[in-house]
């Protein structure tokens, strides 16, 4: 059984929504389910520092050795940052998908576009668990 | 292909290791253990890996005249065999295109064909479709086999204590009728992964003690059971084509690189002379190795580039996990085939810088020739 966090929101494309101390801020990434199916991850391609994504946009790429997978932005939001260790590392996707596996810090346009996302039970519902 | 998938005498081992099992050539296999590819993949380079081939078809051809349909429907010599040598082959079509790749083995009395497990039924076909007249029996011993593949540079010290006869007797492409674990196994010095090790082939019945056999020997030594995934990556890092993937009807040997296991000289084969007239007037194109110079994921059926254009296709493709650069496989026209050709490989939308290179791409494999 893969780990879904009773904290997180989540996408039907497996994207996770983690709260950080900043009101509005969210960091991004995969889900332990997401990063089973696609095994080892390779490279993590993301996006530059100030982009804009509207929701359901590709914010990056994520090349694993079965598959290559495009990353959705859950909601409309803008990059404050980029998790610089999976260029050194792009295995903590793999070890650590809810921890330093993050993939994007990100200011959120509209907080009530969240309501539009799965809570934990949802997601493990979604996944026929 | 909905017809229900097979499993091999060792599913239940496969499942009780934890490993991921997905549809492969209609059978259920393992394509990882709960460590992944990569570090599979690190301990057949490193150590030892154990994959279970048992999916793979063997047919037994017995009979005065076995080894005539052998040369009829394969494109190597297998006249120059001797007893206990093993070969590796290929199957045409009229038209020169590969029905499959395969390895043969000369026994005392008949010959064995080893062959891809997704081509089974089309194989037996193309052999008994050529028997005409011929005096053999050929017989499809798939079911009834077992084939574990032990590779890894500790493969030999693993399998030494339980082997007869002594495993350092059993060479590079060769084969001995002997016993593991004191199980009846024909040990052959064969491979897929560019590392030293060996090929068992045991009755079905008795594949479970001899997997747990290896695996309980193997534990002192780094031995970990690689899946179909790791089986792949490591093939590919030594250059060696893939049935379905880099070999398939539409390519002949010739264009394959498979030249080198295409005796035209040997008399009269199924294709020979489509192959014949290419080696007079040359091949439409050819399968090369390909590196990428900077960061990237070449895959199978990604556009090969050259002048802004497409001029081929990736067969297959990885980031090799030795040498972490991009390694593909494809077929390009034959002036851009030459080794240190610089070439693009068109990577979701990006022309990515590559060269033509001659596999191996991985050259410190323990593997002894």
């Amino acid at each position: 059984m893969s780990d879904i966090p009773a904290d997180l929101l989540y996408t039907e494309e497996h994207e996770y929504l983690k709260a950080t101390d900043h009101d509005g801020v969210y960091l991004v990434g995969i889900t332990d389910y997401a990063q089973g199916e696609l095994g080892d991850v390779v490279f993590v391609e993301l996006p530059e520092l100030g982009t804009s994504f509207d929701k359901m946009e590709t914010f990056g790429t994520i090349e694993a050795v079965k598959a290559v997978s495009d990353l959705y932005c859950p909601v409309k939001g803008e990059v404050l940052e980029v998790n610089a260790g999976l260029d050194d590392d792009p295995s903590l996707v793999n070890s650590d998908p809810y921890g330093a596996g993050w993939m994007i810090r990100l200011k959120v346009a509209d907080e009530n576009d969240l309501k539009g996302l799965l809570d934990a039970d949802a997601y493990e519902q979604h996944l026929g668990g | 292909m909905n017809e229900p998938l097979l499993r091999t005498p060792l599913y239940d081992e496969h499942v009780a290791l934890g490993g991921k099992i997905v549809p492969f050539a209609g059978f259920e296999m393992p394509v990882q253990y709960p460590s992944g590819i990569t570090a599979e993949h690190r301990a057949v380079r490193e150590a030892a890996g154990l994959f279970d081939v048992s999916h793979m078809g063997e047919f037994l051809i017995r009979g005065p005249q076995a080894l005539d349909l052998v040369q009829r429907v394969t494109v190597n010599d297998a006249s120059k065999m001797s007893v206990g040598q093993a070969q590796y082959s290929a199957m045409c079509l009229d038209s020169g295109g590969v029905v499959d790749d395969l390895i043969v083995y000369r026994f005392a009395d008949h010959y064995m064909l080893v062959v891809n497990a997704s081509n089974v039924a089309k194989d037996l076909a193309w052999v008994r479709g050529h028997v005409d007249g011929l005096d053999v029996d050929v017989e499809d011993a798939s079911p009834a086999l077992a084939l574990i593949a032990l590779q890894g540079p500790k493969a030999r010290d693993i399998v030494r204590p339980l082997a007869k006869p002594d495993i350092d007797s059993v060479k590079y492409y060769r084969f001995a009728e002997g016993t593991v674990a004191g199980i009846p196994a024909v040990i052959a010095g064969t491979g897929y992964t560019g590392e030293d090790g060996f090929e068992l082939c045991v009755a079905a019945e008795n594949a479970v003690p001899v997997w747990r056999s290896l695996m309980e020997a193997g534990r002192a030594h780094g031995l970990v059971p690689t899946g179909l995934g790791s089986r792949d990556s490591l093939r590919l890092e030594m250059g060696y084509a893939l049935y379905g993937n880099d070999l398939d009807e539409e390519h002949t040997p010739l264009e394959s690189g498979l030249g080198w296991i295409t005796k035209l000289e040997k008399g009269d084969f199924v294709g020979r002379d489509v192959l014949v007239r290419q080696k007079e007037e040359g091949i439409p194109r050819r399968l090369v190795g390909m590196t990428l110079e900077g960061k990237g994921f070449p895959r199978h059926g990604y556009p090969v580039m050259s002048g802004g254009r497409a001029v081929g296709v990736l067969t297959s493709g990885t980031v090799s996990p030795s040498l972490g650069i991009g390694v593909a496989m494809g077929y390009v026209p034959p002036d851009l085939s030459k080794p240190d050709t610089p070439v693009q490989i068109d990577v979701r939308g990006k022309a990515l810088e590559a060269v033509i290179r001659r596999p191996p791409f991985y050259t410190e494999g323990s593997i002894r020739r």
